[in-house]
């Protein structure tokens, strides 16, 4: 095949054979390798040079990198944007869709055109409420929830048709994933819901940020006693606080985020709460490391990208088998 | 009524029984239907439907009912509309993200199929709602495709939901409707 006009666009090529998409991320769990992937900081500009600058310090350590949707209702670079000018810079990313502000015909045209980009791992969310954002007064679409919206990109991908029925000539490639919050209410079916995300399509998980030891490990303990490790490569979500008073301000005003009182008391006598916090996200990342079951790190630095890279160094957690 | 929401969960059991006898009678009944027609019959029972369902669940009247399937919590009082919830924003104590006062419709969901038979039915995946059968009757919807399993209609669409969400068709066969529309129950949304 010839190459096309444009920088960098090759040919739509079809995935390995036992592989939903053969990207990057999925072939280092396939592979048995504990994996990381990063949350990109998604600039406020049209200049594709803050996107490769905030790319930079995530690219050397991740297996991919995670492109957010206007994360907590506000307004950002779009995720599709910037997947799209990653992957032909070369880099590995997720798309990340909320069912917030698309319907389901912006959503399933968004899936062709990402694939088409080269994307090849799509995460599916449900999305924050539009009043935690910057603009409360915008219609909350939710025409999917997370789970219709996996099953739809599954039947597209699997079954080659749109969920109209119409026929797809060439499906979309993509390893799909979906989020998890072990740490928040109803604790003891998050597992369950877990199961049903599978069921409805899911690869792979990212966990929301861990900050409670104890709450995932129980998680974790049902996840395995309903078999679901061996079913889904679990990501635990991990990030550094910069200080007790950012804890505070996460804790009331993001919504889905556990913090418990002891992580804020560390952080509240250290002389030194930022390295403090750092420390703690290390901590963290080798106990989880630890859990069977788990498949690899999620880190989401908001505002310390700069950090990602040492945080990883540091801890160790990169590369090697996963446990379990 | 928020209250008698609350209520109703807390008697998921009791409602589950009565929605069987409700549904065998409506299946029972659809060649009576059918030969009033059920586009005549659209109208009245959907004004029964919704009267009654307004006051136990705050019934939005989407038109594909899945209480069987959500605890007797209706999902539609959900304020992201979730058909397959909780989602990840859940505040301690079990109270909703977008609404601190209300307590998650989700967990009151899991809360209420726990109490009843077909408590499994909350495990599967329930499709996107069709926004065109707002306000329609989700009783004749189900009695319809119930009595008429096998009367498949030509529309592609349709074909295909039902076969992304099979055992969603199977358990709450009005959220992945095959049979033939009257036309007074659907409309543009």
């Amino acid at each position: 095949m010839s190459e096309l006009p444009g920088d960098h666009i090759r040919p739509y090529e079809e995935p390995p054979p036992g592989m939903s998409s053969g990207s990057r991320l999925e072939r280092a769990l396939r592979a048995g390798k504990f994996a990381v992937t990063a949350e990109l900081n998604p600039p406020d500009s049209a200049d594709p040079g803050d996107v490769f600058e905030a790319a930079r310090p995530l690219s050397e350590v991740c297996d991919a990198i995670n492109a957010t949707d206007a994360s907590g209702a506000n307004c950002h670079m779009s995720s599709i944007g910037i997947c799209a000018l990653l992957t032909r810079a070369g880099y590995g990313t997720i798309y990340q869709i909320s069912c917030r502000d698309r319907n389901r015909i912006a959503i399933q045209g968004d899936v062709l055109g990402a694939a088409a980009m080269g994307v090849r791992n799509v995460l599916c969310l449900t999305g924050d409420g539009t009043g935690v954002g910057d603009q409360p007064g915008a219609k909350p679409v939710f025409d999917f929830d997370s789970l219709t919206l996996l099953r739809t990109i599954r039947t597209m991908r699997d079954d080659g048709v749109f969920l109209s029925g119409r026929p797809i000539t060439r499906r979309p490639h993509m390893f799909l994933g979906a989020a998890e919050n072990p740490c928040v209410p109803p604790y003891e079916l998050r597992a369950d819901r877990l199961a049903k995300k599978i069921d409805a399509g899911a690869e792979f998980i990212q966990t929301n940020y861990i900050f409670d030891l104890p709450r995932f490990e129980r998680f974790m303990a049902r996840v395995r006693d309903l078999g679901l490790d061996q079913r889904v490569y679990i990501l635990a979500g991990v990030g550094p606080l910069a200080s007790a008073k950012a804890a505070r301000w996460m804790r009331a005003h993001v919504p889905g985020i556990h913090i418990p009182n002891e992580v804020i008391d560390r952080l509240d006598r250290a002389s030194r709460p930022a390295e403090e916090g750092t420390t703690l996200c290390i901590e963290l990342m080798q106990r989880i490391r630890e859990i069977p079951g788990v498949a690899g790190i999620h880190v989401m630095a908001y505002r310390r990208e700069h950090q990602v890279s040492e945080i990883v160094l540091r801890s160790g957690v990169r590369g090697g088998g996963r446990i379990g | 009524m928020y209250r008698l929401r609350l209520l109703a969960v807390r008697h998921a059991r009791g409602l589950e029984w009565l929605y069987q006898r409700l549904e065998r009678t409506m299946i029972r009944l659809d060649p009576l239907f059918a030969r009033i027609g059920y586009d005549r019959m659209e109208r009245p029972v959907a004004f029964v439907e919704r009267a009654a369902k307004s006051l136990l669940f705050d019934c939005k009247m989407c038109g594909q009912c899945v209480l069987s399937s959500t605890g007797m919590s209706c999902p539609m009082n959900c304020p992201k509309e979730l058909r397959n919830g909780p989602c990840g924003g859940v505040r301690e104590g079990g109270f909703c993200e977008v609404k601190p006062d209300m307590r998650c419709v989700w967990i009151l969901a899991w809360d209420g199929a726990g109490r009843m038979r077909g408590d499994d039915r909350i495990r599967e995946v329930l499709p996107p709602v069709d926004h065109r059968l707002k306000g329609s009757s989700a009783w004749l919807r189900i009695s319809r495709e119930k009595a008429g399993a096998l009367r498949q209609c030509q529309d592609a669409g349709r074909t295909t939901l039902a076969h992304a969400f099979p055992k969603a068709r199977e358990i709450e066969p009005a959220t992945a409707p095959l049979a033939d529309e009257p036309q007074r129950a659907t409309h543009a949304p």
